[in-house]
């Protein structure tokens, strides 16, 4: 948004002209001013005044759309429910019968939020080409890692990436950090 | 000048806004655009998505943290909430929630303007009336519109909102009203079976004239959340040019898909009751929404023998909690396919009587499950309408009913191949019993978006674009009239029917004025029992039926009324009148008494509710 005039963008040599005149001006006259534009004019970077710090949230407000993932995957999918029980004592069968409620739940979540796809296309096991200059973002590098690119090597796992993000939006009005209320039945 | 012309499918369980551009000089093809509504999730979460369900649920002032029920375009809401938010909590809160409104809107039984929902709530929980509950539905769907195109409001559009085809003349009404309650003054009203067959011409675009030609008859099947609703529409030829009429309606069937995942979920609680385990309310409902998800899974697959159900527990203990159990491939089977759409003749009707007009006071499901049987009673019947009518376009000559020769299907219920089938070989038995040729589906069709982007293209149609299906309204009016006979105790004079509006009024036009002369007392509100009739196609204005009752063609609906308003001394005088019947624009009955002798006019409410 352009709304005053340090966005003006001095394209043309006429305004530049007026800058340059009002700047030798204003620093011949006023010291303030040849104190205020020193440091623009200097070649050290340090000179240049940082931003101000934003005011440090807490933890929770500052983390709120991680917490606020969780308790979405815990309400359609009941997620924390599951992770915080102790398995040892049940059967593989109670154990997969409530994995189907995490899955299916948790599965909705993410198919909803996100737009999950494979970064490569190629199937797992196949031998495939990483050429040079390739995102190290996206392509990990493991075993015989030595030479230069282009590299051949066995595609061990796909990767995932999202194209799209898509969080519900949250009221201010609540406390991140209630993952799940409690529910008292009247 | 409108820009946009907005469908908006104000349906039983889910409701859906599609909109047209209309500065587009053709359909949209299968890209018919949606608009996502915004609407509570979960305590104060905001998401957007295409289906706002029809729920409405009041909070009492405690139980949420302040402004977390407010809207993005209403951040202080806090009194009722609307969509998927009042669903899935009203579920664990049910005497506070209010579903099926559209069902009580149109239930005579019920004073429908009173403050009755949720039904049979506690004392203290707020109620409103299914006008109320059917207005704030549409109001939360505009605002949403507002909220998107700021530059263009609702208001101003070209809105078209559909209703059941058999929606009788009061509902329809009511409906008109709830619209005009949510800041919609003007709509124009279509049915839904018709936005059905809309929506699957603009998808098929040209290609439309390849699967349907002159001599079929179409016969719409729509199978929503609540309501089954059938409608007929004949393809004629006229001067080289295609033409659609809708030939008939079927009654209202309060039987629906959620009848049939209802009906599942009962099978299995029985099962898991005699094993000892019960289900709360809430995970009874949680099983209902596994059955829905078996019943999708097993459909899609035909190799499937049966599909887990899991139904977790409310506490923390997830896996401690949760119960098991199967839905089996012969359970689907026998309680959906053969309970839901039975192999009958088409001899076989209903096992209940149609509704008959006593008040009712709860809703009246269906008493019969069968969807084939309503289908039977509906073609049936029908084909002694058309036989006996003159100019029916339709021929129905040695049809013991009518023979379709092609079906439409809608609702997200027929997304089951299987049960699409079904309806497809029952039809094909009967008309191979009655001498007809077999049908065919016609493809292609969108079965659960279908309602609201017809509406919006109907609304481009009416513009003079596309092909337009005629019709007029499917039902023929009467008003009862009583004849004079020496009192006897304890016996009521015999009503006969004066027919005031025929069959097939197009909107916007009037019917004739009856010859009959009715008397009416200035000041003192005057009723008449109202009936109608979806086969009489033959009456002529002024016909006058005798004694009604025992006429199973007609059908009593609530009453209508009016007060002529008393000026200066005439209070108590005698005035007399005739009756008019107008359809409007909208698509609503408007019935008027007009002075015999003079000109006085007086418009004659629909009743909302049945006479006690």
């Amino acid at each position: 948004m352009v709304g005053n005039n340090q966005a003006q963008t001095y394209s043309s040599f006429g305004a530049r002209l007026a800058l340059a005149v009002k700047c030798f001006l204003r620093t011949l006259s006023n010291a303030e001013t040849a104190q205020r534009i020193a440091p623009l004019l200097s070649d050290r970077p340090e000179a240049v005044p940082a931003p101000q710090p934003e005011p440090e949230l807490p933890p929770e407000r500052k983390h709120a759309s991680g917490l606020y993932m969780l308790s979405l995957l815990q309400r359609e999918g009941r997620l924390i429910d599951f992770l915080q029980e102790d398995v040892t004592s049940f059967s593989d069968a109670d154990v997969g019968a409530a994995a189907r409620v995490v899955h299916a739940g948790c599965r909705k979540v993410i198919a909803g939020c996100l737009a999950l796809e494979p970064i490569l296309k190629e199937a797992e096991g196949a031998t495939i080409q990483v050429p040079a200059g390739f995102d190290a973002q996206r392509i990990r590098l493991t075993g015989n890692v030595a030479g230069q690119p282009p590299f051949r090597g066995a595609l061990k796992h796909h990767g995932w990436v999202t194209a799209t993000v898509r969080l519900p939006s949250v009221s201010d009005a609540l406390d991140p950090r209630v993952i799940a209320p409690a529910e008292v039945e009247l | 000048m409108p820009r946009y012309s907005v469908g908006i499918d104000l349906g039983t369980t889910n409701s859906a806004v599609s909109y047209f551009n209309l500065g587009d000089a053709q359909g949209r093809g299968s890209q018919q655009t949606m608009l996502g509504m915004a609407q509570l999730t979960a305590v104060g979460t905001i998401e957007e998505k295409p289906l706002l369900p029809s729920f409405l649920y009041l909070p009492s002032e405690q139980e949420f943290p302040a402004g977390s029920l407010g809207l993005p375009w209403d951040k202080k809401r806090k009194d009722i909430v609307v969509g998927e938010f009042a669903r899935s909590h009203g579920a664990k809160v049910p005497m506070r929630v209010i579903a099926s409104a559209k069902s009580w809107l149109c239930h005579a039984g019920v004073n429908r303007l009173d403050a009755i929902l949720p039904w049979q709530a506690p004392e203290d929980v707020q109620r409103i009336s299914p006008l109320e509950v059917s207005a704030r539905y549409l109001s939360h769907m505009r605002e949403s519109w507002d909220h998107q195109f700021k530059d263009a409001p609702l208001a101003e559009q070209e809105v078209v909102l559909t209703v059941p085809a058999s929606f009788d003349a009061a509902a329809r009404d009511l409906t008109k009203q709830a619209a005009d309650k949510a800041g919609l003054p003007n709509i124009t009203l279509l049915e839904e079976p018709q936005a059905a067959f809309y929506a699957w011409c603009e998808a098929m675009g040209e290609g439309f004239r390849k699967q349907v030609r002159a001599g079929d008859m179409v016969l719409v099947v729509d199978v929503g959340g609540g309501t089954s609703d059938f409608s007929l529409i004949a393809v004629t030829e006229k001067d080289g040019e295609v033409q659609l009429t809708r030939v008939a309606v079927g009654d209202h069937i309060l039987l629906g898909g959620d009848n049939m995942d209802l009906a599942l979920a009962h099978t299995v609680n029985a099962r898991l009751a005699a094993e000892g385990k019960k289900l709360d309310s809430w995970q009874f409902n949680a099983l209902t929404f596994a059955c829905r998800q078996a019943k999708e899974l097993m459909f899609a697959d035909d190799k499937l023998k049966k599909a887990p159900l899991v139904i977790p527990g409310r506490g923390s203990s997830l896996i401690g909690g949760t119960i098991k159990a199967d839905l089996a491939r012969e359970e689907l089977t026998r309680l959906l396919t053969d309970g839901f759409f039975p192999k009958t003749q088409f001899t076989d009707l209903p096992r209940t009587a149609r509704h008959s007009g006593l008040a009712q006071m709860a809703l009246p499901y269906a008493q019969d499950a069968g969807v084939t049987r309503h289908l039977a009673a509906f073609l049936t019947r029908q084909a002694r309408a058309l036989a006996a009518a003159h100019d029916a376009p339709a021929n129905v000559t040695g049809q013991s009913f009518v023979h379709p020769t092609a079906v439409l299907f809608n609702g997200g219920v027929f997304r089951a191949t299987t049960l699409k089938d079904r309806v497809i070989e029952v039809l094909n038995d009967w008309l191979a019993a009655d001498g007809g040729q077999p049908v065919k589906e016609m493809q292609g069709a969108e079965l659960d978006l279908a309602v609201a982007r017809g509406a919006a293209y109907y609304g481009w149609v009416r513009q003079g674009h596309g092909l337009r299906i005629r019709g007029g309204t499917a039902r023929a009016y009467y008003v009862g009239v009583e004849t004079a006979m020496p009192a006897v105790p304890g016996m009521e004079p015999p009503i006969k029917a004066l027919c005031v509006a025929p069959f097939g009024m197009e909107e916007g036009t009037q019917a004739d004025v009856p010859p009959q002369e009715f008397g009416l007392v200035v000041g003192e509100p005057t009723r008449f029992r109202f009936f109608s009739s979806s086969v009489r196609r033959e009456d002529r204005v002024g016909t006058l039926l005798e004694d009604v009752s025992g006429n199973d063609e007609l059908e009593e609906v609530a009453p209508i009324e009016t007060t002529l308003p008393a000026k200066g001394s005439n209070e108590g005088k005698l005035v007399p009148v005739n009756l008019q019947a107008v359809v409007t624009e909208v698509g609503t009955l408007e019935l008027r008494c007009l002075e015999r002798s003079g000109p006085g006019k007086w418009k004659l409410e629909l009743n909302v509710r049945m006479k006690e």
